[in-house]
């Protein structure tokens, strides 16, 4: 694991074909995510950000179309541009092997009918992988007699550190953390959180999807917040929340309940029909005429009125807190 | 009051609650917090005459619960609403939002009288979302539209269980907002279960604790 790794998402466009209309699931998405960092991705349910997720894995459903661009660069080998891959490529190559996905609640991503040691043990088979199914589970924070058992013998925190094993057990450089802390209580969402910096720490990548600011905030070096299908602001995670500089990301920060606790007027847009321009306009207080046309990405923000620290009366504040 | 005394709750074997008693006043957020697994869930189902309890009593304004589930008469039952963690798994999926907010009108042959779309105004949800399916909305619109519908009989308590846990933050903040204002405009009493302390230390008026002694010791 050297630093040559990287994955460089440019322009990712993904929508759903379906009767009488289109779904824009996420539009011309660009980041990258490198080794020994974690980026957070965040989002309201349904603006997009599993999608694309499952985009860079190839594990779209067919009325899929994607555009944009994905290279997953290793050192060592032939540098792969995941959208235009083949299954083939992808199954051989990337997935469980450069890439692992641990799973949006793994207590019923599990097959109920078999044990935890049988999946894992696929995986290992599968992979090619000299890994040993014990000291995946040791290393995960499971005992070995644990994956013995069948899925609903194991409690949800057990799961999670099966789906966490399975994940590994390829050793990919790069791990996809789909909302992994969905359902959970507080104190598995810690311990998910600090597997996940651990795995930063020991040089991976991880790019973790969540809805939950908060978690983000303990765990990620960098944040990406979609909105609408767009990432509308990037950049490293205290900055992001600790300064927002477009009025969506101020908005969420705002509404969290240790701060104003104050709803973003109105609703997100339908992805079917996104409306022109900047898709936050209908509930933005910043919103004027220019806002008709799409503010492009410009310095980590994609917005005709960005945000400058005066806006934001408690701005130093907030950050000093986040720093500290 | 809603005063619950005593409950034990077991599954087969399982004890899921022991002896545990709890009350809830007109007009005032008690916060429940408490791991997973401690019964928090089981309590809620109690509370909203959804479970009978092994042993106990539940009283609701002075009237004892004698029966459950079905069987508990009808105006004693719609004394107590009950909001889950998740919307997916607590309505119809072949209702619309607007049938789901409806439902309970329905159910107790009420008429609808504009009710159904003041709710979902309150809850933000206009138009075209009103007749679309729980599969072609967000979780966060159909909490909205579970929340409207705990509210369509005006209940005089209202169990929130773990109500915001999958939504993000705006919407988190814009559904305590809605129950604050119901509580607010009818005096209901409102049971906030969450694991999230800085949530309940900024909605509950109170909180407390099913393992602490102290907190068990109410009348």
């Amino acid at each position: 694991m050297t630093d040559r790794n990287l994955l460089r998402v440019e322009g990712l466009s993904v929508s759903f074909a379906i009767p009488a209309a289109r779904v824009r699931a996420v539009s011309e998405a660009s980041f990258e995510v490198r080794p020994g960092r974690c980026l957070a991705l965040v989002g309201e349910s349904g603006c997009g950000k599993s999608v694309l997720a499952h985009a860079l894995l190839g594990l779209l459903p067919g009325n899929a179309t994607v555009s944009g661009e994905a290279w997953l660069k290793q050192s060592g080998a032939e540098p792969v541009e995941l959208i235009g891959a083949s299954q083939q490529v992808l199954a051989r190559r990337v997935r469980g092997r450069a890439i692992g996905l641990i799973p949006q609640s793994p207590a019923t991503h599990l097959t109920p009918v078999r044990t935890a040691r049988a999946q894992l043990q696929e995986a290992i088979n599968e992979l090619g992988s000299s890994a040993r199914a014990d000291d995946l589970a040791e290393r995960y924070g499971l005992r070995p007699a644990d994956l013995d058992r069948y899925p609903h013998e194991l409690s949800g925190g057990m799961a999670q550190r099966v789906a966490n094993a399975i994940a590994l057990a390829g050793d990919p450089w790069l791990v996809l953390a789909d909302e992994p802390t969905s359902g959970l209580d507080q104190p598995l969402v810690d311990r998910a959180m600090g597997t996940l910096r651990e795995l930063c720490d020991e040089g991976r990548a991880v790019l973790l999807i969540t809805h939950d600011l908060r978690a983000a905030e303990r765990v990620a070096d960098d944040l990406a917040v979609m909105y609408a299908s767009r990432l509308v602001e990037t950049g490293p995670a205290a900055g992001v929340l600790g300064q927002p500089r477009h009025p969506y990301t101020a908005g969420l920060v705002a509404a969290q309940p240790d701060r104003d606790f104050v709803p973003i007027p109105g609703l997100p847009p339908e992805l079917t029909r996104l409306p022109e321009g900047c898709a936050f306009r209908p509930r933005c207080g910043h919103a004027t005429e220019r806002c008709a046309e799409s503010p492009p990405m410009d310095g980590g923000v994609a917005c005709h009125h960005t945000l400058a620290s005066p806006d934001l009366a408690r701005a130093p504040e907030i950050a000093k807190e986040s720093h500290a | 009051m809603l005063e619950a005394s005593g409950i034990t709750v077991r599954y087969g074997r399982q004890v899921a609650l022991d002896d545990a008693s709890l009350t809830i006043e007109p007009g005032v957020v008690t916060g429940l917090a408490g791991p997973s697994g401690c019964g928090k869930s089981t309590l809620a189902r109690v509370l909203a005459l959804m479970l009978r309890p092994r042993s106990g009593t539940l009283t609701v304004d002075g009237d004892p619960v004698l029966r459950w589930r079905q069987r508990a008469p009808r105006e004693l039952r719609t004394r107590v609403a009950l909001i889950y963690q998740q919307p997916r798994l607590a309505v119809d999926p072949r209702l619309t939002l607007a049938d789901v907010i409806r439902e309970p009108l329905t159910a107790n042959g009420r008429p609808d009288d504009g009710r159904v779309a003041e709710l979902a105004g309150e809850a933000g949800l206009t138009g075209d979302l009103l007749t679309r399916r729980p599969h072609e909305v967000s979780d966060g619109q159909l909490q909205r539209a579970c929340v409207a519908r705990a509210l369509t009989l005006e209940p005089r308590y209202l169990i929130c269980d773990e109500m915001t846990t999958m939504l993000d933050a705006s919407t988190q903040a814009h559904l305590v907002r809605l129950v604050n204002a119901y509580r607010e405009r009818t005096g209901a009493g409102v049971l906030a279960i969450s694991h999230d302390t800085i949530l309940l230390n900024r909605w509950a008026d109170k909180t407390v604790d099913l393992f602490d002694p102290a907190d068990q010791k109410q009348p």
